[in-house]
């Protein structure tokens, strides 16, 4: 496993930036104030600032079964840039011509249609505020010592607006049989990725999306079409979706049986825990970053909830002992990752911080041993327990056993 | 969020003794597959048999498909290697270290065979034909002491197979956290 650099910006301390300006022109004249050499034309397709490096984290990136996680530390807001949303793919990235793509949507229909994507967008459209969360997130945090730093801790999540169709449009020009009680949704890539999907939610906020923060989806989120299934377990959303069979049953897929399902210590496993129930973490300070003198902070972290929208963040700075309110000053999206924020003085000692999220349902996260005691431990998905981060009296925040 | 009402096809409109069937909202886009064009569109096979195409495959036809196709990742008698084992780990989902094969774990066979027509062999997934895919279902479930040395897999006999975790699985039951 890889060191994780902690992040530049946060909590700059004054050796980052004099590394930064012995390494670059540009930035030794920021140091001193204004640039007066001409800059850069206009690029056709602009990117970061050469002096950002936030990256994307995968275990295993020569893999095509792989994943990667998104930075959590280093972003803002609740968008995630579509270039560092999260990865999880079993087969690779394919490469999909828009124009030979096509939709079928099949099975216990009135009709069978196939869609081109030409015919996608000219239906009627929606752009929604979504989280994706893989059910494996976190699995780290099982074990008490959990992972280092955030992106590997919860990086498996990221938000984006999605653009696309509802499904519920999709199905009704196709006319669902009276007996159909589920979909089966396919990806076009090398291993034809399945899942089936209760089609009473299908038929509720299930989108067919093709943009993703104002473009076209990307190819490592299913480009150039993806199953959305808000608030559930990332692998049921199906990236390069290509067909769509309604159905009298699920199909038992692989990835719904023999993976994504949740072993308890009866050794019976819950199925189709589609729902990602609500968490938060901390992104600044966390793990691997550093506090350079002591004096005022803001934490800051996300929440979401797959059940609806976030109603209250907690931040303590005792360890649980005590708790404040966090504001939330929007924008406060169902199913989408939500900002919280809370002014802290640090005083220079130890402490140890945490965030605790409830939902518009009035469910508040748990922590670790509560989800051991209703769970055990071989569930492996689903974790959305409390972190906490160590301060130290140096300043390094490390991850705190729980 | 909005709920959509799930069928307005079938909605009726009564607007001034006027009967207006709501089918007219649909666009229109899309068009209408042929046969043919939709038989090639791929399909699912359900736990029922639904999807399962005609072919067959034996346990000792499924051995060889298995050494030429499968061992070098899942090991030669599939107890796992760089890729997952399939068999074993039965009585050990209690353990703690529970291990999770298609013998122990996979509540049905017509998954097995569904997901090896999808997804395998890994590197040139959709290369076995029907009959090689009953075949080396056939097999494992052989191997794992699901069916006897005798038994030819079909459309029929597939869906029949009553694999030992079949009644494994609970629905969901969060939230389960006060």
């Amino acid at each position: 496993m890889s060191k994780q650099r902690p992040s530049r910006r946060a909590f700059l301390g004054l050796a980052g930036a004099a590394a930064a300006s012995s390494l670059h022109p540009a930035a030794r004249a920021q140091t001193t104030g204004a640039i007066r050499d001409l800059g850069d034309t206009p690029s056709d397709y602009g990117r970061p600032s050469p002096f950002e490096d936030s990256k994307r984290w995968s275990r295993a990136p020569d893999a095509t079964a792989s994943s990667s996680n998104t930075p959590l530390a280093d972003l803002e807001g609740i968008v995630t840039p579509s270039g560092l949303h999260f990865e999880r793919h079993h087969t690779g990235v394919p490469a999909i011509d828009p124009d030979t793509h096509r939709l079928t949507i099949h099975g216990l229909v009135d009709r069978p249609l196939v869609f081109t994507m030409d015919d996608l967008v000219r239906m009627s459209s929606v752009s929604r505020f979504h989280f994706i969360e893989c059910s494996g997130n976190s699995a780290r945090e099982w074990s008490p010592a959990g992972a280092p730093n955030v992106q590997l801790s919860h990086g498996l999540a990221s938000c984006s607006e999605w653009t696309g169709v509802l499904l519920a449009d999709l199905l009704d020009e196709v006319g669902v049989k009276a007996e159909a009680s589920w979909i089966v949704a396919e990806g076009a890539d090398a291993g034809l990725m399945s899942r089936s999907v209760p089609l009473e939610r299908a038929l509720d906020d299930v989108m067919i999306a093709y943009g993703q923060n104002g473009e076209a989806v990307r190819p490592e989120q299913g480009y150039p079409l993806r199953l959305l299934v808000p608030g559930c377990e990332g692998s049921i959303s199906v990236k390069w979706l290509r067909r769509i069979e309604v159905a009298h049953m699920p199909s038992m897929a692989r990835d719904e049986t023999s993976k994504y399902t949740d072993l308890l210590p009866d050794g019976k496993a819950r199925q189709f825990t589609l729902v990602m129930d609500a968490k938060s973490v901390i992104t600044r300070p966390s793990g691997e970053q550093k506090l350079d003198r002591p004096g005022f902070f803001e934490i800051r972290g996300l929440a979401w909830s797959g059940r609806g929208t976030i109603s209250r963040v907690e931040v303590s700075t005792d360890g649980g002992r005590s708790w404040t309110d966090a504001e939330i000053e929007g924008p406060r999206h169902a199913k989408a990752f939500t900002r919280f924020r809370s002014p802290w003085r640090w005083d220079g000692g130890r402490h140890l911080l945490m965030s605790r999220a409830t939902d518009d349902t009035g469910y508040v996260q748990p922590t670790l041993a509560a989800l051991l005691e209703a769970r055990g431990r071989s569930t492996i998905y689903h974790n959305n327990r409390i972190k906490a981060w160590e301060v130290r009296e140096s300043g390094e925040v490390t991850n705190a056993e729980a | 969020m909005p709920r959509r009402s799930w069928r307005p096809t079938f909605a009726l409109l009564f607007v001034s003794g006027v009967v207006f069937a709501a089918e007219s909202e649909r666009t229109g886009l899309g068009s209408e597959p042929t046969a043919e064009e939709l038989g090639a569109a791929g399909y699912t096979v359900f736990p029922d048999g639904k999807g399962l195409p005609a072919g067959s495959g034996t346990v000792s036809e499924g051995r060889a498909v298995y050494q030429q196709f499968c061992a070098a990742c899942h090991g030669r008698n599939a107890e796992g290697d760089e890729a997952a084992a399939l068999v074993g780990g039965r009585d050990s989902l209690t353990s703690g270290r529970p291990r999770k094969t298609v013998e122990s774990y996979w509540p049905y066979a017509t998954t097995l065979w569904d997901y090896i027509r999808r997804s395998m062999p890994y590197e040139s997934p959709g290369s076995l034909n029907d009959d090689e895919i009953y075949a080396v279902v056939a097999h494992l479930l052989h191997l794992g002491g699901v069916v006897g040395e005798d038994a030819v897999l079909d459309q029929e006999s597939l869906p029949r197979v009553e694999m030992p975790n079949r009644e494994g699985f609970v629905s969901d039951d969060r939230p389960d956290t006060d």
